[in-house]
């Protein structure tokens, strides 16, 4: 089936409901609702003392890594989405080569896996 | 929309397509009324408790009392916080979660926009679903948002490649992303759904557990709830929210949990077709569709109510250590039997 | 003609914001420029027709690259404040390697202009055009065109290895779960049986 333009149509006014619905839910609150903010109540909340510091801070770079692992794997789903599509016509080279791309990246999976990178701790 | 109008012409095409939307919206808007007391009924069987039943007979105007509670309820945003990024948080998860929708089919011949990469861009559109999170957590200013942020980004962003590679092997059985035809190529009847097809059953059953717990971690919910563990830090990143924008981040929230219900109707358990066989009548399509929608819904209930929650390395282990090989090694056995040995290799329609 | 105001609009927007992912103070508020960037990429590959392209855009960069942006701006704590400082003396540097990309663009931009005279179109692809772009892709990237399929492969293969070289960091004095551990022990290693004698005790000792 080839691409129709049209059918992207109703996803932009979909959107546009949805955000007008959600923007309509805040200003409702907003004109509804008492606003009645004090210092304490403006706090951040914390366990009955105030906060000593800025609440962001550094933190592992164990996070990090797995989001960069995250944006290669995802990359690899990226590539196996046409490959799905296309394999009744590419027949057993296009299985192969495949498996070829994948075999590689299993080593570094294995890899990572040896070096401890999936650890948590 | 796009027959609505070359059928009526553009003016009222528009209009009645933008009616088609916003049906589609406020029946999914008071599904959810009902799916959220039905949630808490389930948790609250499970514990013999009776669980809301004061506003309405048997509760039933529950979540209708809750919004107009919302509605009527300060908005608090916190002196150090970034107001902007903590107003559109909620905003973006709940325009996202219903924009999901858009390409959802609903029965036969009932979808807002009939796209040729649907399951792609519900791949996209989920996988979005992060944003809201680390931007409310971060637009806080506060520890205990900051934090469950920091986890529910590492967790969404773990569950999402097992997602994908379950994804991929639907993909191959029914070679092509377009949904409707996805749910058609299941319409043989039950053993023709992705999740019991034989011989490919053998792969695609576990395949559609893994989703279904992928699907737990992705929408946080319980046992994968530590972005918003109670025990520890109190509501993860809804701390600091009160009002309308809480509102929008539990409506985004639970509409999450609904199209991973629908998904997985969609590429496991055939859509709108029966297990006795297809189904080519919109109204009894759409009744069974949400039928289904339902039954996979009360799964995500009866979980939360009887698995304790999952401690953090755990989590971070099932998935990658074991939900990313498994879904990975089913991806290439699922690929040499479509190659090899099916019988007509990913009969797409 | 909506696919014309389509395209000024997602292009006006696509370089609004793509001058705001530079000029905005915040650095958070520079990566939500950025997804907007993305966005509106997508949007002008949707009416080119490559409806596919559109949605990996979103799926690898707005849902993978970008969430790694927003964490690191977020949360690494760096002062941009400071980093910022020191914008007026990078300016000359800056400048040059404007001026030579500019100069570059140009060039290929004319070069192109000049290839295209005296055709009416470049064709986009000799596809059948019963074929969703997905499939079309997919029937000639893991074939004709192997050798660039699997280096793609390669590369991925090396930024997984870069990434945990560069990041990985032992931590010593970390006790960790050890599951095969945990579920191989056996009854005798984790439980004594004594008997005793009764009114005696097992006396401190043991």
């Amino acid at each position: 089936m080839p691409l129709n333009l049209a059918d992207y149509l109703p996803i932009v006014f979909f959107l546009a409901i949805a955000g007008a619905m959600g923007a309509g839910f805040i200003i409702a609150a907003w004109v509804a609702a008492p606003k009645a903010p004090d210092k304490e109540k403006l706090s951040a909340y914390e366990c009955g003392f105030n906060a000593f510091d800025d609440a962001r801070m550094k933190f592992d770079v164990r996070f990090y890594l797995v989001s960069i692992l995250f944006i290669i794997f995802d990359l690899e789903v990226a590539f196996l989405f046409p490959w799905a599509l296309a394999l009744d016509d590419l027949g057993p080279f296009g299985f192969w080569s495949m498996t070829a791309f994948l075999g590689v990246l299993t080593v570094g999976f294995i890899y990572e896996w040896k070096k401890g990178a999936l650890e948590w701790e | 929309m796009a027959s609505l109008i070359h059928q009526y012409g553009p003016v009222w095409g528009v209009w009645l397509g933008v009616g088609q939307i916003l049906l589609v919206m406020i029946t999914l808007l008071l599904s959810l009324a009902f799916l959220l007391l039905f949630d808490r009924k389930v948790w609250a069987a499970v514990m013999l408790r009776k669980g809301p039943n004061v506003v309405g007979p048997f509760g039933l105007l529950q979540s209708f009392a809750d919004f107009f509670k919302f509605v009527f309820k300060e908005i608090i945003v916190p002196a150090g916080a970034n107001k902007t990024v903590f107003i559109l948080a909620p905003w973006l998860t709940f325009t996202l979660a219903f924009a999901a929708w858009a390409v959802v089919p609903l029965a036969p011949g009932w979808v807002v926009s009939d796209i040729n990469v649907g399951i792609l861009y519900l791949f996209a559109i989920s996988s979005l679903g992060v944003y809201g999170i680390i931007m409310g957590g971060w637009a806080s200013n506060s520890k205990y948002p900051f934090l469950g942020a920091l986890r529910s980004a590492a967790q969404m962003v773990s569950y999402e490649v097992s997602i994908g590679f379950v994804i991929i092997t639907v993909l191959l059985l029914a070679g092509t992303l377009n949904l409707t035809e996805i749910v058609d190529n299941q319409r043989a009847g039950i053993w023709a759904w992705h999740a019991f097809a034989w011989p490919t059953i053998v792969i695609m059953l576990p395949m559609f557990v893994i989703f279904f717990v992928s699907a737990l971690a992705e929408t946080n919910r319980p046992p994968f709830d530590l972005p918003e563990a109670e025990s520890e830090l109190v509501a993860g990143y809804q701390v600091e929210y009160s009002s309308t924008p809480y509102l929008l981040f539990m409506i985004g929230e639970y509409l999450a949990i609904t199209l991973m219900c629908a998904m997985m109707n969609i590429l496991f358990l055939g859509g709108w077709h029966l297990p006795g066989g297809p189904v080519d009548n919109p109204f009894l399509g759409f009744l069974v569709f949400y039928a289904k929608l339902w039954v996979m819904f009360f799964l995500f209930a009866m979980v939360k109510a009887l698995v304790p929650r999952y401690r953090y390395d755990q989590l971070m282990r099932l998935g990658w250590k074991i939900f990313l090989p498994t879904s990975l090694v089913a991806v290439v056995a699922v690929a040499a039997y479509v190659t090899f040995a099916a019988p007509q290799a990913g009969a797409g329609l | 003609m909506i696919a014309a105001i389509a395209f000024y609009a997602l292009a006006a927007i696509a370089i609004l914001s793509a001058f705001c992912v530079i000029a905005a103070r915040n650095p958070v508020h520079s990566v939500l420029f950025l997804i907007l960037t993305f966005f509106s990429a997508a949007g002008l590959f949707v009416l080119l027709g490559a409806e596919f392209l559109a949605m990996l855009l979103v799926v690898v960069y707005v849902g993978a690259v970008a969430v790694l942006f927003l964490f690191v701006v977020m949360m690494l704590d760096v002062d941009f404040a400071e980093l910022k400082s020191g914008f007026l003396s990078y300016l000359p540097l800056g400048a040059l390697v404007a001026l030579a990309m500019f100069a570059e663009l140009g060039l290929v931009s004319s070069a192109a202009v000049q290839a295209g005279q005296g055709r009416a179109a470049i064709p986009l692809s000799d596809v059948d055009p019963g074929v969703t772009n997905a499939e079309a892709i997919g029937r000639v990237l893991y074939t004709d065109y192997l050798v660039v399929f699997q280096l793609a492969g390669m590369v991925l293969f090396l930024a997984m290895i870069g990434a945990i070289v560069l990041t990985l960091r032992e931590r010593p004095g970390v006790r960790r779960q050890d599951v095969s551990a945990q579920v191989g022990r056996r009854r005798s290693e984790g439980v004594e049986l004594k008997d005793v004698k009764p009114g005696q005790g097992l006396g401190v000792e043991g």
